[in-house]
């Protein structure tokens, strides 16, 4: 799965924004991921093969996101 | 400096003084552009060829922000990812600020959906640059308020606030 790390730069409009964009969330989704990144200092953002999800740490990168990869579980 | 992005029928816009507009050049070239090598870089020609790069995460704080490992607990996994995709993402990083240095003129500036997104990308990678070098924090807003204009930090706190504004608005033009 990809986690998404609080950092204290990236804007929460921004981040928001990112979500939506990249992963296609509806914008009430994306804000509660934002929020939990924010508040709970990471959020898991998306899960899937590992392909998909170094495909999507690479994306977050090219955002400024601070982004990593985990193994379910 | 006080105007942001609005959204118009022909695109996001902004008017930037053309002070404003050479700050923000001059800024994206030496914060980001001088400090994010292209991405072909290593020594070795087959490793330039198929575009593998260095394994280990940057020592420099401003890179290692920039280029963060992809695995939190795993060093060799991450390595291995590096390897692989750190030299495109140097290249998309310095194409997202050529964007930004060609596009942002004095006067009315209008982006395509395109530029906009390497705007966007472009402000917040030297907000990034700026955010490691002042050790910002999410006070920053309190922290400059108690902060006087002569005190040596000032001119680059509001600096980032100018930028944080600019990029705060673009986001809210493209919604």
């Amino acid at each position: 799965m990809t986690i998404v790390w609080n950092d204290p730069v990236n804007l929460m409009s921004y981040v928001t924004y990112v979500f939506q964009s990249v992963f296609g969330y509806a914008r009430e989704k994306a804000e509660k991921l934002m929020l939990d990144v924010h508040q709970k200092g990471r959020a898991v953002v998306s899960s899937g093969t590992r392909e998909e999800m170094e495909r999507d740490v690479q994306t977050l990168h090219s955002y400024g996101l601070w982004a990593t990869l985990q193994k379910d579980g | 400096m006080g105007r942001g992005f609005k959204a118009t029928r022909e695109g996001v816009s902004v008017h930037l003084d053309t002070a404003e507009a050479s700050v923000l050049r001059s800024l994206v070239a030496s914060m980001v552009l001088d400090v994010v090598e292209p991405g072909e870089t290593g020594d070795d020609p087959l490793e330039r060829a198929l575009r593998i790069g260095p394994a280990t995460e940057p020592t420099d704080p401003v890179l290692a922000r920039l280029f963060p490992s992809a695995y939190a607990d795993d060093d060799a996994a991450s390595a291995e990812f590096r390897r692989y995709t750190e030299g495109d993402l140097r290249d998309a990083k310095r194409a997202d600020a050529l964007t930004l240095i060609e596009t942002a003129v004095g006067g009315k500036v209008t982006l395509t959906p395109e530029q906009a997104q390497a705007w966007l990308r472009a402000l917040n990678d030297l907000r990034l640059v700026l955010g490691v070098r002042l050790e910002v924090t999410e006070e920053i807003h309190e922290e400059i308020a108690e902060m006087g204009d002569d005190d040596p930090r000032y001119p680059a706190f509001v600096t980032y606030d100018w930028l944080t504004y600019l990029q705060d608005t673009l986001v809210q033009a493209l919604w």
